[in-house]
């Protein structure tokens, strides 16, 4: 017997650890967008966001770049007078989106945190260096000198580490993750 | 009075790029006396990039660290707000849910670890501004003059909106800063987001954020920005002449972290506090404490 999850059960799924109310609990009132301090650079605004999830309306949702431009700072999440997470659900749309492959490919985020896991699998602590890989390449060339300008600045004043940091049981940490999610080979 | 002893998480900022906060924050708890105890093999805290990926991951990541601190018997504290807001999430998913905590357990017996849920977690401000009468009688070599904009940023204060705290008027910062005899300015923009990583995903828009936060201060009248976050700091400081480039502005804000306001109130010698690591200069009331103590 099969049975169809709808989206919105979907979304929901995604977000198990949180307390926070469900989408379908939104009124519209709108303080979410117009709290959230990114919402100018936003293509859809938080409020019409969680409309179209409650509506079905999944592609839409993925072509959406809105999720992966929060910042997480959280204010919508402590004024939602509806008590919805929402700076939790935009983590777990950009889940969604991560786990299926499929985001606008313009956006640095995906890599960038990609990166960041592999990272941290293999030593166990993060290192800017390797980070930096993950989106040096996307900035234009005057970004990119800035980048560099700004790299060399810390250099300078001693604030990058020449070599990445590892923790002492990092076997155990390897087989830690494995029981979660079987990456790190 | 017993010395107050705390399972120390300095995170992976603060042994390089942030060193300045975690010299001065040693060197202030010592001052203070109190204990941090650097937890033994700690690992990444996951960031934001974690929970982009895997929530069950992101959360076992926070919790190996919260095992230890358990073994040692010690409460966590963290400097840094981003692992100080994970560290505490995971802490209240894991007290009250059974399933998630069972779940983690089982992947922490790989490392023969094993958390029940008894570890406070703390953010370093919290700890450092506790006792206010304790940091002013140490501070003997007050900031007199220096206007300080306390900027709070996100992630001490939000998401935790049922505990009971005033998230939307704290004062503690303020206090702080007054208490080691500088002035804290009133800074409207204080709990706004700094921008974090969008610095690296969204340049345009946390550069932006930047610009605003810059402009508030110099509005507010501050000398010097004081910061409590490893992110906000590099943000602020190390992106502001390309805020500089972008808008046309010319921004010179000063950016330090609170702890390096407080041991040089406290007479530690500036090199000691990681203070000459910045972009930007100390203002002219920050070097005259700075010269004061070099004379002593």
């Amino acid at each position: 017997m099969s049975t169809t999850v709808s989206f919105r059960q979907e979304i929901a799924n995604l977000l198990h650890a949180v307390e926070g109310n469900p989408v379908n609990a939104c009124m519209q009132c709108g303080t979410c967008s117009g709290t959230c301090p990114v919402g100018d650079f936003m293509d859809v605004r938080p409020q019409r966001l969680i409309r179209m999830i409650d509506a079905g309306l999944k592609d839409k949702v993925m072509a959406t770049r809105a999720f992966w431009y929060c910042a997480s700072c959280y204010q919508c999440t402590v004024r939602c007078p509806r008590g919805i997470d929402i700076a939790e659900l935009m983590y777990g749309l950009k889940r969604y989106t991560i786990w299926r492959n499929q985001y606008p490919e313009d956006l640095i985020g995906p890599a960038f945190s990609e990166t960041f896991v592999k990272n941290i699998v293999r030593t166990g602590r993060s290192y800017e260096p390797v980070l930096a890989t993950s989106y040096f390449f996307t900035l234009g060339l005057k970004e990119m000198l800035a980048e560099a300008q700004n790299a060399t600045m810390l250099m300078l004043k001693g604030r990058l580490p020449v070599l990445p940091a590892r923790i002492k049981r990092l076997e155990n940490f390897k087989r830690m993750i494995k029981r979660i999610i079987p990456i790190g080979d | 009075m017993t010395k107050k002893t705390f399972a120390y998480f300095p995170g992976c900022s603060l042994e390089k790029m942030a060193e300045s906060y975690h010299l001065s924050t040693v060197e202030v708890a010592r001052v203070l006396g109190m204990e941090l105890k650097e937890l033994e093999d700690w690992n990444c805290c996951g960031a934001t990039a974690y929970f982009h990926v895997d929530e069950l991951l992101a959360h076992t990541l926070c919790a190996r660290n919260l095992a230890m601190a358990e073994k040692e018997g010690l409460d966590l504290v963290a400097p840094c707000s981003g692992c100080y807001k994970n560290m505490h999430a995971c802490n209240k998913h894991l007290q009250h849910d059974r399933d998630l905590s069972d779940h983690i357990n089982f992947a922490l017996e790989e490392d023969n670890l094993r958390y029940d849920g008894k570890v406070n977690v703390h953010h370093l401000i919290q700890v450092f501004a506790e006792d206010l009468k304790e940091v002013k009688s140490k501070a003997t070599n007050p900031l007199a003059g220096l206007k300080v904009a306390p900027y709070y940023g996100c992630q001490i204060l939000r998401p935790r909106k049922y505990e009971g705290e005033n998230v939307d008027e704290p004062r503690y910062f303020e206090d702080l800063m007054a208490a080691i005899g500088a002035t804290p300015v009133d800074f409207l923009f204080r709990l706004r987001c700094c921008g974090a990583a969008l610095i690296i995903t969204n340049r345009q828009a946390a550069l932006s954020m930047v610009r605003n936060l810059l402009q508030n201060a110099i509005d507010s009248g501050a000398d010097v920005i004081a910061t409590a976050c490893p992110l906000c700091q590099v943000n602020l400081e190390c992106y502001q002449e390309m805020v500089n480039t972008e808008f046309g502005t010319k921004f010179s804000v000063p950016v330090f972290y609170f702890t390096q306001l407080m041991g040089l109130s406290m007479g530690i010698p500036p090199k000691q506090l990681g203070i000459g690591t910045e972009f930007l200069s100390p203002p002219p009331a920050m070097l005259a404490a700075c010269r004061k103590v070099a004379v002593v």
